[in-house]
Parts: structure tokens; sequence; C-alpha cells
């Protein structure tokens, strides 16, 4: 909403600095986005005739243009598409200095001189139109400076009026507010067309659908079509709207005024003087003025002719047939209220938006839709040599109900925490036109028919705080009494887990939940939660895992030039909805990733990671959650090496996978490898079994230490016989480690030694030479037992 | 053998000890003097053997004589050993030198994600007012994101927030949450008030990734209810936090009427700029302040949404971005930094 200073002085007599203005509109909630003041920094633009426009030689979106200046001729190159002939427009000679401190030079452009440019609205800082060059009064006398023509000594308020206030989407809105703001007079003409009877037409309005269109207002007028005068062109353009011609002009400008769409109907393409409001049939077309063909549904509403024939998406656009013209002599001026989410259901699904249908969906004033028709016509029969026709046909059988709303001053205070008086209160919400009456903490108040946001108590209480002023509220600090703050266990030990993989050299990622498929089918995901609207394919589903992300991440990291990686993410996968359940569910996984080389020496050459780097990790993640029983088992799983992966499993159940990335992946994404992983199940990982916190006495007496070493079957998982062997010792065992592994061809391609050291020590006494000896014996019989293996 | 030969064998033993052990080239060496004068083949031990030979009266004073004897040669060791030890450590300062600055076994140091540390630091400062940190799906169904909070089907407040839909085949509308208020809902559908909680968490939005935009953000917000809860009550509490924030007690708040549709009366919510504090600078796009985010009391038909009284429980919630509030103090251009995970911007936190 742009509102040009000079406009809302019409209605109120502020006088207060510019920056005292944007100031008192921002605290009321009219944000001010930006502040043009107008003409700044113009110098040198002057009103020019078009003499000629010729193709540009040498660029085929280029013409020449030749000018008439007022004081002699010149030619610019210009690429606007609405250059022509006899048309005036501003002109920016060399030297002319433009809004953002630009000056014009002479320039040559594809080969041909251009002698400064023409400009479009938004070079001159009229708002965003840059579609074209500002159209100028054809009755301008070139050479004419465009400040004093184009009333460029202005300030305009660009606002973001708040989807609540569509009454604040006008100018006479937006001067109310200020008229409060400053204590100043507030006052809009009640405005009267003079009528012409011999401009009475006979028409109907045949209302099918009250309920979407609870007033419909017709009135009817001859016009003579034409340009608008400067004055009202000036104003349209400031607000960011282009002139079109004198009737739709006067229309817009309505609009902007007071925040009432009209629509100009051509009467004599109307089939018999008449209007129908109906819905659409299914299936039934209309080409709005936009020229697009649009299929229609029964919920969408249309204005049609006596005949039933659609001419206007009802509160959206005008359809091309009856749209006035040059040639237009007659109109009949519609001026509607119509139901607010109807109009946004129909502007949603064609997404079609106009300024019309943006303030029909907020909300505009039934009551109005007179007093707007009116101070239109009052408008033609300036612009537009206007012959009013004396009677309206106003379809509004149920007049709009001005809620009656109860209003606490104690409950103000309560809310606020503010101690103000019923008065107070009365004062505040008076010069919003509300009514108010009673006092003594019940006051009855009626609010406006053109503020639909006010239906509740809150609603006035809301408006009373704007008005006092925020910073009228004081400052305290509510606290719980009946709680401790802090984390979950959940919450806690999610930290514990990020913090001890922080510990071991890995950075934290947090990558985009929204993946491609293929990737993550690599990964064994192949029915993911998908989205229905997704803006990239690859960010189409939903990651059901967070190992694709990571050599997303990986693999960017490395085009980057940083191919040493260690990185890790804490977060939600998505697996689809059990049967039953709506949403879909969601667990946190941990995930880590580390390619290239690892733990380098200084002036030594990189160690590449290897699988036993992500094995490591794995075993920090379970000794920091004290998991009581977690193991690893070869498997063949998707998106890892098949001989070099692990299922992680915590107390038997598989919670998770380790090991080195399949080549096919890696390909999949441009890494070259290795590149090793893990995944797991956070949530699973924590309601596995911990180890028991109770103290294990220290034993005072020494260890005794024994190396043994076996020849077994490749299969034989070392985990497994360091197993047997704890067993064996019969709780003695305080450690077995694994420090060697063996091959050669006297042992065979599929069998391997493998040598462990253990330390067993007793609580009670010191072991001796026979204990340790009868422990060495009972290890090798139940290893040689489970496995066949042999002592080497 | 008489007391005088035992003394006089000592004497001469200890005399070449004197001689030899203070040259002694290595410990080895010395350890091996050490031995041959008061070992087990020493003159000492030759003495002491000898004692019981002597006449009665005589023996206290060899075995006088032979300790005497010891711990000469003990002094003699010891001070050659640190005399040793001295040089050794003076040679090895040389011979066993390592060049420190040449690098280190690079084992690099873990990062947190800046969203994450900020986020901590938030959570932090909650709780210890007293909240506690609640979490809600990412996912969420309409009731929750949209209905619940006062934003009815069609309601202009959904066209603010372009919502990405997910497709389960159901009729009822799924979607990724396009803030973290669908949790307020979660919280006061599973608990009775008084409540005070905090909300951290992922938002995802239909957005094009770019320099300003991101269709993957986070948010944080809070939310009271309790029987007196006021407005003052929420700007209070706005100003201890970001005080404490920024751990600057000069700091101002400053709230202008606003609009959202799960909160009336509401606010945007603007903090006067930590860097030229109300001056004017680039940050602040001169204007002294900086915007962070929007706040407003409970609209009672979200209370009435989730079965409470606004008559007995009021309440207010606020929340902003956290990459936005880690944009404004490290500077941070660019949304997309977050998501693009460049080492060269993890390693920097």
């Amino acid at each position: 909403m742009r509102a040009p200073l000079s406009w809302l002085r019409d209605f109120t007599p502020l006088d207060a600095p510019v920056a005292e203005i944007a100031a008192a509109l921002n605290r009321v909630g009219l944000e001010v986005d930006a502040i043009d003041v107008l003409g700044d920094d113009i110098t040198g633009v002057r009103a020019a005739r078009v003499l000629d426009v010729t193709v540009h030689p040498d660029a085929d979106r280029l013409r020449l243009v030749d000018l008439d200046t007022g004081d002699g001729t010149t030619r610019v190159v210009c690429g606007a598409p609405n250059v022509h002939p006899g048309m005036l427009a501003p002109f920016a000679p060399a030297g002319a200095t433009l809004p953002g401190g630009l000056t014009l030079e002479r320039r040559t452009i594809r080969g041909q001189v251009s002698d400064g440019m023409l400009c479009s609205p938004r070079e001159l800082g009229l708002g965003d139109d840059h579609a074209g060059i500002l159209d100028l009064d054809p009755d301008t006398v070139p050479g004419t400076d465009v400040r004093e023509l184009l009333g460029l000594d202005d300030v305009v308020f660009d606002l973001a009026i708040t989807p609540n206030r569509p009454d604040a989407m006008c100018v006479v809105g937006v001067a109310r507010e200020l008229a409060a703001a400053f204590i100043l007079p507030f006052h809009v003409p009640e405005p009267d067309a003079p009528t012409d009877a011999d401009a009475r037409r006979p028409v109907t309005v045949t209302v099918d659908a009250p309920d979407r269109c609870p007033r419909y207002l017709a009135r009817v007028a001859t016009v003579t079509l034409g340009d608008s005068p400067p004055w009202m062109q000036q104003r349209l353009v400031k607000a960011g709207m282009r002139p079109i011609s004198n009737v739709v002009d006067v229309t817009n400008y309505v609009l902007l005024e007071r925040n009432q769409p009209l629509h100009a109907f051509d009467l004599d393409r109307l089939a018999g003087p008449g209007i129908v409001v109906r819905h659409a049939e299914p299936g039934e077309h209309l080409t709005t003025l936009d020229g697009v063909d649009r299929t229609l549904e029964p919920d969408d509403l249309l204005i049609c002719d006596a005949d039933r024939v659609p001419q206007a998406l009802a509160g959206i656009m005008g359809g091309g047939h009856s749209e006035v013209a040059s040639d237009t002599t007659a109109i009949l001026l519609e001026s509607a209220y119509f139901e607010r989410m109807g109009i946004a259901r129909t502007s949603k699904r064609l997404k079609l938006r106009s300024e019309s249908s943006a303030r029909f969906e907020r909300g505009t004033d039934p009551d109005g839709v007179a007093t707007a028709a009116e101070r239109a016509l009052e408008l033609l029969t300036h612009v537009a040599a206007a012959g009013v026709a004396p009677d309206a046909v106003d379809q509004y059988p149920e007049r709009a109900a001005r809620p009656r709303i109860a209003l606490r001053t104690s409950r103000v205070n309560a809310i606020l925490g503010t101690a103000l008086r019923d008065t107070d209160v009365l004062d505040a919400l008076r010069p919003l036109e509300i009514d108010v009456t009673g006092g003594d903490d019940d006051i009855v108040a009626v609010p406006p028919t053109f503020r639909p946001d006010l239906e509740r108590e809150i609603d006035l209480i809301e408006e009373v705080a704007r008005r006092v002023g925020f910073d009228q509220i004081g400052r305290t600090v509510a606290r719980p009494h009946n709680q401790v703050g802090g984390l979950t266990a959940a919450q806690a030990e999610r930290r514990v887990v990020t913090d001890a993989l922080v510990g071991a050299g890995a950075a934290e990622v947090a990558t985009i939940p929204l993946v491609a498929p293929d990737l993550l089918a690599r990964f064994g995901a192949t029915d993911p939660v998908a989205l229905t609207n997704p803006l990239r394919a690859d960010e189409s589903v939903l990651r059901a895992a967070l190992l694709p992300g990571l050599v997303t991440t990986a693999a960017a990291n490395t085009a980057r030039g940083r191919p040493d990686l260690a990185l890790f993410e804490v977060g939600t996968i998505f697996l689809r909805p059990p049967a039953g359940q709506l949403l879909p569910v969601e667990r946190v996984d941990v995930a880590a990733l580390l390619t290239g080389g690892r733990f380098r020496r200084p002036l030594e050459p990189d160690r590449p990671v290897d699988a036993y780097d992500a094995v490591d990790l794995v075993r920090i993640l379970a000794d920091t959650l004290e998991l009581a029983r977690w193991d690893l088992e070869a498997a063949s799983i998707p998106g890892f090496h098949p001989g070099r992966a692990a299922r992680l499993r915590a107390d038997g159940h598989v919670v998770g996978a380790v090991g080195e990335l399949h080549h096919d992946v890696l390909t999949a994404v441009g890494l070259t490898g290795p590149v090793v992983a893990f995944e797991a199940d956070l949530d699973a990982l924590r309601d596995a079994p911990r180890r028991d916190r109770a103290f294990r006495p220290l034993s005072p007496y020494p260890p005794s230490t024994i190396d043994l070493a076996f020849v077994v079957d490749d299969a034989v998982p070392a985990a497994a016989i360091a197993a047997t062997l704890r067993d064996a010792a019969g709780g003695l065992a305080e450690e077995v480690r694994v420090f060697d592994e063996f091959r050669s061809s006297e042992l065979g391609a599929t069998r391997r030694s493998l040598a462990f050291a253990l330390r067993f020590r007793a609580p009670d006494r010191t072991l001796t030479d026979a204990d340790v000896a009868e422990l060495r014996q009972r290890g090798i019989d139940a290893v040689t037992a489970a496995y066949g293996a042999t002592l080497r | 053998m008489s007391l005088a030969d035992e003394e006089a064998r000592l004497d001469a033993a200890l005399t070449e000890a004197r001689a030899a052990i203070p040259n002694a080239t290595s410990t080895a060496a010395l350890t091996d003097l050490e031995r041959h004068f008061a070992g087990k083949r020493s003159a000492a031990a030759a003495a002491n053997e000898a004692i019981k030979t002597l006449p009665a009266a005589d023996r206290p004073h060899a075995g006088q004589a032979v300790q005497t004897y010891r711990h000469a040669i003990t002094d003699l060791a010891e001070q050659r050993r640190a005399a040793l030890a001295a040089e050794e450590a003076a040679t090895a300062a040389v011979t066993e030198r390592l060049d420190l600055t040449l690098g280190a076994h690079t084992r690099p140091r873990g990062h947190l994600h800046l969203v994450t540390q900020t986020r901590r630091e938030l959570e932090t400062i909650f709780t210890g007012l007293g909240y506690r940190v609640a979490e809600g799906p990412e996912v969420e169904d309409d009731w929750h994101n949209f209905e619940a909070l006062n934003i009815p089907p069609a309601h202009p407040a959904r066209s603010m927030q372009d919502t990405l839909y997910v497709r389960l085949g159901g009729d009822e509308q799924v979607m990724l949450r396009t803030h973290t208020s669908p949790v307020q809902i979660r919280t006061m559908e599973n608990q009775p008030p008084p409540i005070y909680v905090v909300v951290p968490g992922r938002t995802y939005r239909n957005e094009t990734l770019d320099a300003r935009h991101s269709p993957v953000f986070h948010q944080i917000e809070c939310l009271a209810v309790d029987r007196h809860i006021t407005m003052a009550d929420l700007f209070g509490t706005i100003e201890t936090f970001v005080r404490r924030l920024f751990d600057d007690d000069t700091i101002r708040t400053r709230f202008r009427a606003d609009y959202f549709p799960y909160t009336e009366p509401s606010a945007e919510l603007a903090v006067s700029c930590v860097f030229c504090h109300g001056e004017g600078c680039r940050v602040c796009s001169q204007t002294g302040w900086i915007e962070l985010g929007g706040c407003g009391m409970v609209d009672p038909n979200v209370f009435n949404a989730v079965g409470l009284d606004p008559e007995e429980w009021q309440g207010f919630a606020f929340g902003f971005g956290l990459e936005r509030l880690a944009m404004i103090r490290y500077g941070i251009d660019e949304i997309r930094t977050f998501v693009d995970n460049d080492l060269r911007f993890l390693e920097q936190y």
C-alpha cells in the first residue's frame, strides 16, 4: 500500500515532520517499508514528444527514438515496448540526474549515439513499475520539467499492511489512523454526483448466491472515454498504478482511496441491461482481462449479463468481452461486497491475485458500497463528462450486523498488565469510529463495518494497546513456581553424544532433510515419504537415513578442495507411518562419515581412512552411552562395501550399520574412496541396556598376562573368539585384546592366525602359576572346541 | 688380620674410588664402579667378612669403619650421578631436539554446527529462567500447524507461509511444519498449565535455496501459560532474555503492533542494535534497531482449541529464527551458509 502524503492531507491536516509520521505509522502497526521522497535528486528531466520510432540496425530489442525536446530534436536508444510516435514521455538528457544519484551521459549503444534516456515510473522513484516508459498527459508542452508535471514535491509512505487490517489498505484508512495518533480532525467529504435523467437505462440485478454476494449495487452512467486529468494520473502513479483511461482510472482511484474495488462494464456489450450473480457451471470457461482462458468450478462466483453469459470472475478480474474500451459510451458500474473465503478460495486455486481480490478476501466494508459508487460517479462527472442515471439497483437483503462487544477495563488491565481507567479505554477507541457506551468495567463497543477484524473483546484490547502505545506497558518477568527448568534425559543425552563425536574430532553438519530419492534408494530406503509439491527433484523426498546427506556434503566439500573430512549429524529421519497412523514415524539418528587422510603427522604422508576409523567412532558412541552389551556382526548392507560392513547390535537388536561405503554410492555423488561411515538409531541406542553403575571394588592383587594365538577359519570373527576366551575365564579376565592377525600360504587362503593378549586378575588373591596355567588351558579348550581352531 | 689392616685396606679403596668415580663417563660405568667399590666382591664386603675374625673389642670399630666407607662411596656416586644427569640433559637438548613448530599430529578439533551452538545458548538461558525444552514432530497435520493456531482453511495468513505438503495417500493434509508453533498446541494438549516451555526446532517453507531464502531453517519460541501472565510479563521476559544473550544490560527492546493469527495483541520485537548501541550502523541499516521476531498474548481461540478456558488462563508466546540471530551476531550475509555445510564455515566455530 503506497500512501502519498498529499492525498492523506485531503482527509486530515497532517503537518508533522515526515519522520514523526513514519514513526507513528510503525507504532500502530502500519509498518513503513520505505519512505519515497519524490523528486529527490531529479534534475533536468523534461517532457519530450516522440516524433519517430525506428528499429535499431544492430539489436532486435532496441529502437531509435527521435524526440522533440521543446528546444530542438535529439535521439535516444530505448528498449521499452510501449514507445510510440506522438507519445509524451519523461526525457532525461545527458547531464540530468535521477533518484539514487545517477547522472546521465551521452552513450553509444551498439554503434548508435543515445543522448540520455526515457524513464519508467520506477526510474523516477514512482513505485515499482518498470514495464514501460511513463506515458505523460498528451497535452503537455514538450520541455516542461517533470517535477512540476508529476507533482514530485510529495512523500509516499510504502506500507506493509498486515492481513487483519483491510481498512488500512486505502488512503482514508491510513489517514484515520494518523488523525487518531496525532489527535487531529478527520473528515471524509460525503460524495454527491448530480444525476441526469437522460442517462437512465433500465437495469436489473439478480443474485442467485446471496451467501457469496451479500450486497450488489449497480449504477449506470453515460461517459466520454479519454485520458484522466494529470492530477488523477499523478496520484495513481504515486500509489503504484498505471493510468489507463478516465473510467478505469476512476475505479482504481476509488479503490485506493476507499478500499472498495469497483468494476465498470461497457453497458452496450452486455446482453441487455441486467446483471446475474451466480455460481459457475462445472467446466464453464471465462477468458479474463489478462487473456487467460480459465476453467471454472461450481465454487467460483461469476458476474453474468442478463443472458447469464459470464462477464467477470466476481471480485477477482473482469472478462475481456465487456471491458471498457475507447468506444464505450455507457457503463454499468458495479460496487459489491463479496464473502471473503469464497474469493480467497477461487483466487488461490486459479493462482490469480488482483488489487481487487486482495481486498475482498481480507474484508471490505459492506456499508461503504453505495458511498464508494457515489464517489466514483462524482469523479466521473468531472473527468469523463458522465451523465449519471438517478436510480441505483442495490441488492442488500440482509444488512451487515455490527457486533456488540462487551469490554471490561479489568480484563484490559489483566491482559496488558496496565492500570488503565474506563475513560482511558473509551478515549482510546473513539477515534477509530468504534461506538462505545457505558463504563464502570462494563463497556459496550460496536465497531464500524469497515473493521471486520474486531469481533471479540480481545480484538478491542489490542486496539487499546495500539492506541495507548506498547511503550506504556511495563516490564515484569513471570517465572514458573512449580517446576525446575532443564532438559529431559533424551535431550541431555543427545547433547552428550554430540559432544563425544566433536571430541573425537568430527564436525557437526546440518543437512537439508529433503533428499533425492535415487540416492536414498542406494541405502535401501525405496519407499520414502514424498513431497506433494517439491521445488526440485533433488529435494523431493524426506530422508529415511542421514548418510545420503552426509555423502552429498562430503562430495561438495571435496569439490571445494577439502577432501579430508570427518563429518557427523544428529537429526530426524522419516519413515512411512504404520497403518492407522496419520503422521510419519520420526526418529533421531546419529551418523558420521570419514574420508581422505587421517591423523597426519608433520611432514609425513596422510594415512587414508579405513573402516576401523568408523568402528572407532561407534566404540566412542557406545562407550559414551555406557551400553551394557553391543557388538558388530558382518553383514551385507545396502550402501556399504559387500565385504566391509557390519550391523551394529545393542543387546542383540540391530540398531545401525558401520563400514566402508559402496563404490556405487561414491560414484553417484562424484567421490572417490575410501569413504567410511556409520549410522545408528539413537532412540534405540538410548533404549538399550546400560552398564551397571554400581561400584566394582578394585582388586589390590597383581594381574597375570598371557598371549594365545590360534589358527582359525577366516569367517570366524575375532570378536567371537575374544568373547569365548572371556567366558572361559569365568570372570577373572580383566581384558582380552587381539594384537595380531597373520596370514600365510602355509596356513591356506581361508585360514588366518589371530593372537590375543589376556590379562587375568582375581579380586581376592594373587593368581598362582598353577591358576594361570589352568585359565590358559580352559581358554584353549573352549576356542578349539567352538571354532575348530588350533593353537599356534 | 688386625683392625689397623682393615682400616688401611678401606682407606686405600676409598682413595682409589675418589679417583675413579668422579671420572665415570656414563651412568652405566658409574653403576659398575659402585658395584666394584661397595658390591659383593668389594673391599667393603671383604672387610665386613673379616670382622668376625677380629677380637670382640675391635668389632664395633671395624663395623663403624665399614659403614663410614660405604657412606663415602654412596656420596661420591650420588654426586657423580647428579653431574652425569646434568651433562646428559644438556646433550639431549641437542641430540633429541624436536622442532615443535613443525606442526602437530593433526587430529582435528571437532566442531558443533553454529545453529546447535546458538540453540544450546538459548536453551541454557531459558532453562535458567525455569523453562523446559519442548519438541514435536517436523511433519504435522493441518490441525496442529494451522487450524488450532487460529488459521482456518483459506485464511489469508496461510498464504504468508508457503507450505511443503507430504503425500501419504490419505485425505487429510499432512505438511512439513512451517513454524515451531504446533509444538505449543501439542504441549497444551498433553500437559495442564502452568506451562513454561521453550521450543527449538527445524521448520520448512516452499522456497528455493538462495542467499536470502532456505527451504529449511530453525526457529525457537517460548510459551508461558499461567493464571496471571500479562503483556508486561512478555515484554519483561524478552528484555531479560536478550540482555543475558548479548551480555549487555544496556540493550533496549522495542515493540510495535503486528499481526499473527495465534496471538493477540501481537507485536514485532526489535532490540537496540548491539553493534552501534542505537547510533546507526550497517548491521541495523542505520535504524539503530534490529528486528528479531514476533510476539504476543496467546489468542483466546488457541486456548479454546486445546480446551483451556481463556478466562482462567492467560499466556504469551514469542519466537524468532536461529539462523537470523546468528547472522546478526556474527555478520553472516547469506542464510544458505547454514545449509551448505562448507568445512571452512564449520571450522570457524
